[in-house]
């Protein structure tokens, strides 16, 4: 049952060969055997979960199920999820339990999925191995020496290690993509506005997108289709018709043009990953595809304009966490100014705290200009940079991180190396583009490697039937962790 | 040395939305405390705003009646800072691009005309309260009026007194209510404005360093705090000293302005587009739309009053000082056609002074434009005399009835029966034989001692000018 | 353009943002090394480049006025630190 599709969990569901009951019950036990050992999620409330369980075996026995009804699945704790506490991987948040659901909950609650939990992050998504979180840092389910990758550490853990069937991520500048990289499993950020933002709680609100993380292209079409949609309360959200993202997974590859950019092929790209990369892509020409050389020439400075554009919009976002209407408050203090910093000093990891100060400083007096307007240009050259590739290709296709998971404290001394590690998923978000890791084997220390498929503008359906018919053609996506 | 003070006025006017300008909690005034802070007001993470169409709308409808330029597309921005009553820790407000730019208002200053010039008009919303009550030593905050949308227009300094720039603030607080933008009540903050004054000697083209004055929530607070900050600034300067830029508060109790020491900081608001919302377009055709919607304003109004009523400069200012009035003159015109004058009169005259005098404003009059006219057609048709008929209009404001009915009840009507008034003038002179020499002698006195016995006879009825006639026929013989 | 202590110091008034001495000269290092690499963006020439805010270019939706909010606020202040008749209480705001 550990590597059973969603389409087989439901099939059993739906003859009454299983009940969600048992199904969810079986994954709480995982948890619990497990997660003291990866530190995976935040938040488990088994009375919840078989609650919802039971409800939505009652909702089948009623005759009003749909395909998810029972499926159990676990939350990244950026999602604010009604009664559950919602931390965000943060001290600030750490007493916060969710008033609301978050639009994207509402819908797959409304599908009849079941929460399993919340699981670990970076805090408030910044950071690229989990080592941000509140509450400490996630084992990578192949080797408890490395990180997960991050800012979606938890989740993407979740999934590797069994603990969930499928989970949500976000990503705003790689946090779905590396961790799914990092930990060898399957996760796709959709377009920018395809997945409603309400109560995703906000880190750079215009690179910020969810979607699903887990094991198979096939399962993530499953969910995306029930994620994805316009929602009135997101204004960038896109009224689209709404479409099914599955429905070319089968189709042959035959006459596809994979654009593989120089830039992702050069100096920086470990050994180990450029080979795992490069098998990968030689299957893909083997089932019909070609490839074709494109250039991204502004990749490196994608990192520079992310990682202005991403703090300044950060830098405003938390500055709802207060200390006033939810959340931690210092508990000592001489005045309301007091309070403030206190508050904040105390409520905010480092990194966080380090991403406020750059994000505070760009947008200030006399630099605006200089960062701010000079990043936002850079980006429309970035995003131009992909309109140009897209003429010469279908879907473009190189690493994901420039190396597999690297071990627990390893970076967290040089921040600027840890920023360069999103060098390949950085410059999607800042177009807008979506994008997607699959898992496509191994590097040297037996740690997964990722491969990235980044398509056009809600060109969805087409790198899922990639990414599907790569999967049927290899099992990387079926191999389970060794200690698990 | 001769001073001029330069002001330029900042009015927040809240407009008059059913819902809050990003979220759809509701905007009614006077609820318990945080009962109207929904979750995207109290800015809970992961919440997001959505515009209201209608407080768009009625930014339109402004700029389209200030003859401002409407903007086709603006951008909403982030103004961040920290204070209590400001759940995100940013503003959303309109900074390089407001959606009006330009237009101006025309306002009279005792007999002088002058226009004031709007730099820009734009949207953003409102904060919530602070509450210094005493809770153990701490502040309270309601947070129902954050998100209230707020139309914010910026004058030019073009404002040269106090009193100029209370009759700018009462065009505006008058336009706004005409356009149906904003209800305009100052007591509840839906119209407030904050004063940026300096002043420089006089002939000087340069401006001198302003302080921003805050919390005029009432004409007259904004006439005595720019009367009160000017003195302040020219009494410094004149004793040699510098004015600091800076934020002011005007205290009625005491009527002076004080430093905000709180407001004293650096500020550095780092405004930048907020992502979450997307440029705004408005389209030609909905500026149309809008503009066939508006009301006739008031300065077209003044002009046809001129035009077409023969209405005198002054009476045509009066009349359109507010729609209220304007609405009134109007109908109690279909009632009477063709005596706009003696209509004017009333309403500029009796009406209004009544209304001053018991502190109403016109939409509380207790008599309408119906009753207005029915009074006024028998003051036409010389039913009542100019005295009678303001006895009929006390009787009605105290609520007795219509005018003809009070005039039966109370036996009012004039006499303006030729024979009958011939018959009592007859009677006066047969009995006043005395004061009939007198005038024959050249005592002019001595006529007015006649008409008043007519008049005292008739019981003040007969019609004063028949009685002069007719006793002026028989005397002169 | 190199930051200073003093800049340190500054934004994190800015960010309401407790930092002492000590602290304030780590992050300085680090906030240098990270400028350092956002300084690379300079040497890109984008005169007439519009900037981009928005990953797509579509314009505000409008919400049709209506009041969709019911009061909620006893739930909300479950999870305030400090409320007292129905407000959220916050160290005494001097004017």
């Amino acid at each position: 049952m550990l590597n059973a599709s969603l389409k087989e969990l439901a099939a059993r569901l739906s003859a009454g060969k299983l009940s969600s009951v048992d199904l969810t019950g079986e994954f709480l036990k995982r948890i619990k055997a497990l997660n003291p050992r990866l530190n995976a999620f935040i938040t488990v409330d088994e009375a919840a979960s078989l609650a919802e369980a039971r409800a939505a075996d009652a909702l089948r026995a009623a005759g009003r199920a749909t395909p998810l009804t029972g499926i159990p699945i676990a939350w990244k704790d950026i999602f604010c999820t009604r009664g559950w506490l919602t931390t965000c991987g943060s001290k600030i948040l750490s007493n916060f339990v969710s008033p609301y659901d978050a639009h994207v909950v509402e819908r797959l609650k409304a599908a009849g999925t079941v929460s399993l939990g919340k699981t670990n992050m970076d805090e408030f998504a910044m950071g690229s191995s989990n080592e941000t979180s509140f509450y400490g840092p996630v084992k990578n389910p192949w080797d408890e020496r490395a990180v997960p990758g991050g800012s979606s550490g938890g989740s993407a853990a979740a999934v590797a290690a069994r603990l969930a069937p499928a989970a949500t991520g976000t990503d705003t500048g790689g946090s779905i993509r590396q961790p799914a990289a990092l930990c060898g499993i399957s996760g796709i950020k959709p377009t920018y506005g395809v997945v409603s933002r309400y109560g995703m709680i906000a880190f750079a609100s215009s690179l910020d997108q969810g979607g699903p993380m887990a094991k198979s292209a096939e399962d993530l079409a499953w969910l995306l289709n029930a994620m994805a949609g316009f929602d009135q309360r997101d204004s960038t959200s896109l009224n689209r018709e709404p479409e099914d993202d599955g429905r070319d997974l089968e189709r042959p590859l035959t006459g596809l043009r994979i654009g593989l950019p120089r830039e992702y092929f050069a100096e920086g790209l470990a050994a180990d990953v450029a080979k795992a990369v490069d098998v990968a892509i030689a299957e893909c020409r083997k089932l019909g595809a070609t490839t074709v050389e494109v250039s991204l020439p502004k990749t490196r400075l994608s990192v520079p304009a992310y990682y202005v554009l991403a703090p300044a919009e950060a830098s405003s976002n938390l500055a709802r966490f207060d200390g006033v209407r939810y959340g931690y408050r210092a508990p000592r203090y001489s005045d309301l100014m007091d309070m403030y910093r206190k508050t904040r000093a105390e409520g905010f990891g480092a990194e966080v705290k380090r991403r406020i100060l750059i994000g505070t400083y760009v947008l200030s007096h006399g630099y605006y200009d200089a960062y701010y307007l000079q990043a936002q240009k850079l980006r429309r050259l970035i995003a131009d940079d992909f309109r140009k590739a897209f003429e010469a290709c279908d879907v473009i296709m190189g690493p994901t991180s420039p190396t597999t998971a690297f071990n627990l404290g390893e970076r967290t001394a040089d921040p600027v190396q840890m920023y360069l590690s999103d060098i390949y998923t950085i410059a999607v978000n800042l177009a807008g583009l979506p994008g997607m890791s699959i898992p496509c084997g191994f590097g040297d220390k037996g740690r997964p490697v990722g491969l990235q498929i980044v398509g056009n503008y809600f060109a969805e359906a087409k790198m899922l039937n990639v990414a599907h018919r790569y999967q049927k053609a290899t099992d990387w996506h079926l191999r389970l962790p060794p200690n698990i | 040395m001769q001073w001029e003070i330069v002001i330029g006025l900042e009015t927040h006017a809240q407009l008059s939305t059913r819902s809050k300008i990003f979220s759809g909690a509701a905007t009614a005034f006077g609820a318990a405390p945080n009962v109207q802070a929904c979750a995207v007001d109290i800015a809970l993470p992961g919440v997001l705003p959505v515009l209201n169409g209608a407080a768009v709308e009625k930014a339109i409808r402004f700029g389209l009646a200030v003859g401002g330029q409407v903007s086709r597309r603006s951008v909403f921005a982030r103004k961040n800072y920290f204070y209590p009553d400001l759940p995100k820790g940013y503003q959303i407000s309109q900074y390089e691009l407001p959606i009006v730019v330009g237009g101006s208002i025309a306002i009279r200053v005792g007999d002088a005309e002058k226009t004031v010039r709007l730099t820009r008009a734009h949207l953003e919303e409102d904060a919530g309260k602070s509450l210094h009550e005493d809770f153990h030593g701490m502040t309270g905050i309601d947070l129902n009026r954050a998100g209230t949308p707020l139309l914010e227009i910026v004058s030019e300094p073009d404002l040269r007194s106090a009193s100029e720039a209370v009759a700018y603030a009462k065009a505006l607080h008058s336009l706004v209510r005409w356009i149906g933008i904003c209800d305009g009540n100052m007591q509840e903050g839906s119209f407030r404005c904050d004063a940026n004054v300096s002043v420089r000697p006089k002939g000087s083209d340069t401006l001198g360093t302003r302080c921003e004055i805050k919390n005029l929530n009432s004409f007259r607070f904004l006439e005595h705090a720019i009367n009160f900050e000017a003195r302040r600034q020219i009494e410094i300067l004149e004793d040699g000293g510098r004015i600091e830029l800076e934020t002011r508060l005007y205290d009625p109790d005491r009527d002076e302005t004080r430093s905000m020491r709180s407001k004293e900081e650096a500020h550095d608001y780092r405004y930048f587009p907020d992502p979450d919302l997307l440029p705004l377009e408005v389209s030609e055709a909905w500026i149309e739309e809008v503009r066939r919607s508006l009301p006739e304003l008031p300065e077209a109004k003044r002009a046809r009053y001129v035009a077409e009523y023969g209405l005198p400069a002054y009476d045509a200012a009066m009349l359109t000082a507010s729609q209220e009035m304007a609405v009134f003159f109007e109908d109690t015109l279909k009632h009477l056609p063709g005596e706009p004058k003696l209509v004017a009169n009333w309403l500029m005259g009796e009406l209004s002074a009544w209304l001053n005098r018991s502190g109403l404003e016109l939409a509380a009059s207790p008599i309408r434009p119906a009753q207005l006219a029915g009074l006024l057609a028998r003051v036409k048709d010389l039913t009542l005399s100019g005295k009678m008929a303001k006895e009929v209009f006390e009787a009605m404001m105290a609520g007795e009835g219509e005018a003809d009915a009070i005039i039966a009840a109370r036996g009012l009507k004039q006499i303006s029966d030729t024979g009958a008034i011939e018959k009592i003038v007859d009677e006066v002179l047969a009995a006043n034989p005395k004061s009939v020499e007198e005038f024959r002698a050249g005592k002019e006195n001595a006529f007015n001692s006649l008409v008043g016995q007519v008049m005292k006879a008739t019981r003040g009825k007969a019609n004063p000018q028949q009685v002069n006639e007719i006793l002026k026929r028989k005397l002169g013989g | 353009m190199a930051l200073s202590l003093e800049d340190v110091h500054r934004i994190a008034y800015l960010a309401r943002i407790a930092v002492q001495d000590a602290e304030a000269r780590q992050v300085l290092g680090q906030l240098q090394g990270i400028f350092g690499l956002i300084e690379e963006m300079q040497a890109v020439d984008t005169a007439g480049i519009a900037p981009m805010a928005h990953a797509q270019d579509v314009t505000q939706r409008l919400r049709e006025d209506r009041v969709a909010e019911t009061d909620q606020h006893p739930l909300f202040q479950s999870v305030a630190p400090q409320v007292e008749a129905g407000l959220y209480l916050v160290p005494k705001v001097i004017e």
